[in-house]
């Protein structure tokens, strides 16, 4: 029962986008960017369904499981005002920067906007590398799914291969249109799922009070943030979604909207709709604990998995594992087709093609890219071993870094492409000690100190953007006339 | 105007790290006090939020970007070619 409502999910799912393909235009344009003709609702669901994925569910389960309510507060509360304010004040001027002059990906404008196509490359090849961990995430986290719902009887492998093949269908099928609909139904359906299965667990568990009460006896350390974080982590915390900012994927997204007014309901309902997702997910996790005492790491990142097999019907637990399912592709898709998108316009394209190729080869080389980087995905996904939340925070930690460019870019007339190389240098050389420092230390922190890496990332990136810009001559006025007008 | 809901959005910020919940237990509204807190916290960010529309909206970007003073005759490098479909 639980894999066949699946199976039915994944058919309408390409049942969808199939719909989309009949307003597809054939141009590159609408391919890539759906002719910039997005509306005010299917402009949020793309983007909050992009920015969740299988870490808000399956990784923020288990992280709850391990350490209690505090995850809500760290990571859900932070990006409901984090997230809006970064739309609000880089995706408007991301959008209008787009319209005026037709780009299409974040390395079209860095690059012309610094007029060095050195840096461009180099913040190619930084975004690509990032990137990639958080396609993993995705899929490794439809695997784990798959293989729990069925009982084992599953392998982890085939979770991973159902997901890819039908991300690469309806992507490579519907391009960016095909997406941001798609992304819309599964945004509604984990949604709604995650708070209906909630509901259920809960009920089923004798209600939220009697629970507390028992985890109040066994584990009081989950019910508080003493001993698991520390106000200084709280604070720090902040920095890590500001990683929005820089997402390729929301870039392009942002660059959908047919109306800078679109943003409004985007910048509006965002916190809510992050509190309808996160809820449900941290419950869920410190709830596990009650039938579930003494799961592993990796283990625990299933722990919302197990719960439902343990307390709802089949049916339910298919719907559930179809949420996550939902979670998961709704991030993979704007992924691989913003990696699609890097590799057809910023290499091939700029790089000898821009003006010999038909927009229906773009299209096609588009395509070809997306099914090429999904196939890598996922034998990537075959050989990796880490936690998702490990993963998840390595990659965000590093785009977060980026963001400092990125708002430079966007606000500070006078900075420069040797402040843009400073910067990204910065964050290459510090990502990297941290990295190997922290690794396999999922509580790692500066000095033990309870700070962030990426707090000292982001400000070392932003310092050096500063002086880097300083130091080397001013950017032309033309330049700065062509990006800053009035 | 904008400098009060962006100066809103700052102390929301403050407001975040809660460390006066920080180790009670006590179970309101029927979670850990310092889960309620946030997602109340939550809720009051989404009306800040309807402020910051309402009263710092850029619509000067709109207008530059739907009329640009200046806009290039060329597309950029790996822009969105000229060249018909067909």
């Amino acid at each position: 029962m639980t894999l066949a409502v699946i199976a039915v999910y994944m058919a309408l799912v390409l049942a969808v986008g199939a719909l989309s393909h009949r307003r597809f235009r054939g141009t590159g344009e609408d391919y890539f960017l759906a002719t910039r003709s997005i509306g005010p609702f299917v402009l949020l669901m793309s983007l909050f369904g992009t920015q969740m994925t299988a870490y808000a569910l399956l990784g923020a389960s288990g992280q709850s499981y391990r350490t209690g309510i505090g995850v809500f507060g760290l990571m859900a509360s932070t990006s409901a005002i984090v997230v809006p304010a970064v739309f609000f004040f880089v995706g408007t001027r991301a959008w209008a920067v787009g319209k005026r002059f037709g780009y299409t990906t974040q390395v079209q404008y860095i690059r012309d906007r610094w007029g060095s196509d050195r840096f461009g490359l180099l913040l190619f090849v930084a975004l690509v590398a990032l990137l990639i961990p958080y396609l993993l995430i995705g899929v490794m986290g439809a695997g784990i799914t798959l293989a729990d719902i069925s009982g084992g009887q599953v392998p982890t492998w085939v979770g991973g291969l159902v997901i890819s093949l039908v991300v690469m269908t309806y992507v490579t099928y519907g391009g960016l249109r095909g997406t941001a609909w798609v992304n819309t139904f599964q945004t509604l359906v984990f949604m709604t799922l995650g708070a209906v299965t909630f509901v259920y667990v809960a009920n089923a568990m004798g209600g939220l009070g009697a629970a507390f009460e028992r985890i109040g006896g066994a584990r009081p350390d989950l019910l508080v943030r003493e001993g698991h974080y520390s106000p200084a982590t709280y604070l720090t915390f902040f920095f890590i979604p500001l990683s929005a900012g820089a997402f390729p994927h929301l870039f392009m997204h942002w660059l959908t909207a047919s109306k800078l007014r679109n943003f409004r309901t985007t910048v509006i309902a965002y916190p809510i709709c992050i509190a309808v997702v996160w809820i449900p997910s941290v419950l869920l996790g410190v709830l596990g604990v009650i039938d579930f005492p003494d799961l592993t790491v990796a283990e625990s990142n299933a722990v919302m998995v197990r719960l439902i097999a343990a307390h709802a019907p089949d049916f339910l637990a298919g719907l559930l594992g179809a949420g996550v399912f939902a979670a998961v592709m709704s991030s993979l898709d704007s992924q691989a087709l913003s990696l699609g998108t890097m590799f057809t316009k910023d290499i091939v394209l700029h790089y000898g093609y821009d003006r010999k190729m038909t927009d229906r080869q773009q299209v096609l080389v588009g395509r070809v890219f997306v099914a090429a980087i999904l196939v890598v995905t996922y034998l990537l996904s075959l050989v990796t071993r880490t936690t998702i939340f490990a993963m998840g925070t390595w990659s965000f930690t590093g785009f977060a870094g980026i963001f400092p460019i990125i708002v430079a870019a966007l606000f500070w007339r006078r900075s420069t492409k040797a402040g843009a190389f400073a910067s990204l240098f910065t964050v290459a050389a510090l990502w990297t000690y941290y990295f190997i420092q922290g690794w396999g230390q999922p509580d790692y922190s500066v000095g033990g100190t309870g700070i962030m890496p990426v707090a000292v990332i982001v400000t070392a990136a932003a310092l050096a953007m500063v002086g880097g810009s300083l130091l080397s001559p001013p950017p032309s006025d033309a330049l700065v006339r062509k990006f800053f007008p009035s | 105007m904008r400098a009060v809901v962006y100066g809103l959005l700052a102390l929301l910020y403050l407001l975040h790290t809660d460390v006066w919940y920080w180790d009670d237990p006590r179970i309101v509204l029927g979670a850990p006090i310092g889960f309620t807190y946030h997602v109340l916290w939550t809720i009051v960010v989404t009306g800040a939020f309807w402020l910051v529309v309402r009263y710092a909206w850029p619509v000067e970007l709109e207008a530059t970007a739907e009329h640009p003073p200046d806009a290039p005759a060329d597309p950029p490098g790996g822009g969105p070619a000229e060249v018909p479909s067909s």
